[in-house]
């Protein structure tokens, strides 16, 4: 027989004791597909690293930034940013989309003695840590793999952390909010239709600066969170080269945290309670 | 008697441009302690009413108390105190058989080394451990339904909640899914659940509410319902040409409540059977009578009572 809880704070340590078994058990799931995660995680960079700074040079196509910076320079933060993105959509969006509709398996979770708030904000921050391990992955990677030269110069590690920190955060939350939004059968529509624009069009392959020959291109990315965690990354890693301010980027972000995640938790509310 | 359910008036609307009427103001009293059938046919609100009772749908009008806690005023310390087992397959299907019952413990507060026991230990006692770390998809329909009543139960709730727990269990499964939900109650478990088979409503339950179209029909014993049909015997007697003919003299018995003819079969409901079954056997004769079959009104023959309709369609 359980007495009634009623003080605020063992109300809180049960809130937290089920808030870490489930991230515990997200964590478990994680290790256990660890090889997936990371082959995920390294394909797409590793390709586009390879065909632009490596077999573009080579086949006489070789594309520069305006002041002689090689493009691998331009392409890792960008690339960096959009594992973090992609990350947050793909590992939390389609595994939360079976399991509120196909699967249910989340019901056990649901039922769990927390708030449903709780529950979504878990996902986001999980969500937010599997990007995080996604750029600690990539960002090795494109320094390290020899196909071309990357100069990076961190002059702020409180600006990088600060920008990686709330890129993470915005992933998860664009995770959880299209992963409560969609049906199953809408995936592809998610990944033509929300996936490819928001990579295409993320100033991951260019800064920003450079889209003003395209003037209303260069305003309709603005709307783009991912422009931001690229354009962000740019000033934490290569400020030799054009980038947003830092404060633009970081109060974006902030911005894009938080409308996604109120987005998301309503929207798990929504779906997992009648 | 304290209650472990109280409805009152509880009603559920699913908006939309056709709104759904799915519970209409039904009042419950679970008492503590109980084994409660809630019992109807396909659409009828089970699912609703067990869903609001568990914090899963939101009631839209009237109130529901769970173990004296209104749900929708503290849905997570209801959810602390009660175990669900829905109508479907909720396994999580990324981790083991052990680990859904491990994890599931650890979401309700309890640290690794007493989930990792607590775990062990009901997998042990029924009958899982050698599964322990196979994973969900690879178990029988018997299986799942067995782990998902050990996960719901792992972490001591006063309350168990299944929403038709035997859909789908052929009858050896069912029988032991019997013997696991009686070996609870008899632990002091509070057990409502869901069905639309109502020999399992009679075989498990101290109190049924028989519920159609969103209303609650009638609430009580199984045999106090039973005895609402005030037949206390029914007799079916298998002939070679049931007919008319047959039938007219044997209504007009004194006790004969009602006679059906069915397919090669008649069927009699009578007030009682002492004295009358040999007066019978005498009319059915010449009609060249093969079988006689004496039993007592079911529950089935409570719904058709009630509703004028089969329940199983
Ligand atoms: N989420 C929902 N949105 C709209 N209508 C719903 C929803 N869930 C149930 N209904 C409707 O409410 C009514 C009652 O459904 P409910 O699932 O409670 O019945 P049930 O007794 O559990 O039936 P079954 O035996 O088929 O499980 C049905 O008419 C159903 O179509
Ligand atoms: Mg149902």
């Amino acid at each position: 027989m359980n007495s009634p809880t009623s003080s605020a704070g063992s109300r809180a340590a049960l809130y937290a004791a089920s808030f870490w078994g489930i991230w515990l058990r997200d964590s478990h799931v994680l290790r256990a597909s660890a090889f997936t995660f990371i082959t995920r995680v390294l394909m797409q960079p590793l390709f586009f690293v390879f065909v632009f700074a490596y077999v573009f040079p080579k086949i006489g196509r070789e594309v520069r930034a305006s002041d002689d910076v090689g493009f691998a320079t331009i392409l890792t933060p960008g690339l960096v940013a959009f594992a973090v993105m992609f990350q947050g959509i793909n590992l939390v969006a389609f595994p939360l989309v079976n399991e509120i509709s196909a699967t249910r398996e989340i019901e056990d979770r649901v039922m769990a003695p927390l708030p449903t708030t709780a529950l979504a904000l878990e996902k986001l921050l999980f969500g937010a840590f599997q990007g995080l391990i996604a750029a600690l992955i990539v960002f090795p990677l494109l320094y390290f793999v020899p196909v071309a030269e990357v100069e990076v110069h961190i002059e702020s590690w409180p600006l990088l952390t600060a920008v990686l920190l709330l890129s993470t955060t915005t992933a998860g939350a664009a995770g959880l909010a299209i992963g409560t939004a969609m049906k199953p059968n809408q995936i592809p529509l998610v990944v033509s239709v929300i996936t490819l624009p928001v990579i295409f069009l993320g100033c991951v392959f260019y800064p920003w600066q450079e889209l003003a020959a395209v003037p209303w291109l260069q305003v309709v990315v603005l709307a783009n969170p991912l422009v931001y965690v690229s354009e962000g990354l740019r000033a934490g890693l290569t400020p030799q080269l054009p980038h947003l301010l830092p404060w633009v980027s970081i109060c974006a972000l902030t911005i894009a945290t938080a409308i996604l995640g109120a987005i998301g938790v309503r929207g798990l509310r929504n779906r997992v309670l009648d | 008697m304290s209650l472990a359910v109280h409805a009152d008036k509880l009603s559920k609307v699913y908006p939309g441009p056709e709104p759904v009427t799915a519970v209409d103001g039904i009042d419950l009293e679970v008492p503590e302690g109980a084994i409660f059938g809630l019992l109807g046919p396909n659409g009828a609100g089970k699912t609703t009413t067990v869903g609001m009772c568990t914090t899963r749908v939101v009631p839209s009008s009237g109130r529901v108390t769970v173990t004296g806690l209104d749900v929708t005023e503290d849905p997570p310390m209801v959810r602390k105190r009660i175990g669900v087992v829905s109508q479907f397959n909720t396994l999580d299907r990324s981790c083991t058989v052990f680990d859904n019952v491990a994890f599931h413990c650890r979401y309700f507060g309890m640290g690794a080394r007493p989930a990792k026991r607590r775990a062990g230990e009901l997998l042990e006692s029924f009958g899982l451990s050698d599964k322990a770390s196979a994973m969900p998809e690879t178990l029988s329909g018997g299986m799942a339904q067995r782990l998902l009543i050990v996960r719901a139960v792992a972490h001591y709730p006063e309350l168990l909640f299944l929403d038709e727990p035997s859909a789908g269990l052929d009858p050896q499964s069912r029988i032991a899914l019997w013997d696991v939900l009686l070996e609870l109650h008899r632990s002091g478990t509070t057990i409502v659940l869901t069905t639309h088979y109502m020999e399992e409503a009679d075989r498990l339950c101290q109190r049924i509410a028989i519920i159609d179209f969103g209303k609650i029909l009638v609430c009580d014993t199984p045999e106090a319902l039973k005895q609402q049909v005030s037949a206390e015997t029914v007799v079916e007697l298998k002939l070679q040409q049931p007919s008319e003919e047959v039938a007219r003299p044997l209504r007009e018995l004194p006790g004969v409540l009602r006679v059906e003819l069915g397919d090669g079969v008649l069927r009699l409901f009578m007030r009682e059977r002492d004295g009358l079954l040999p007066r019978v056997v005498e009319v059915a004769q010449p009609a060249g009578l093969r079988d006689i079959s004496i039993s007592e009104p079911t529950l089935e023959t409570v719904f058709i009572t009630l509703t004028g309709r089969a329940l199983r369609e």
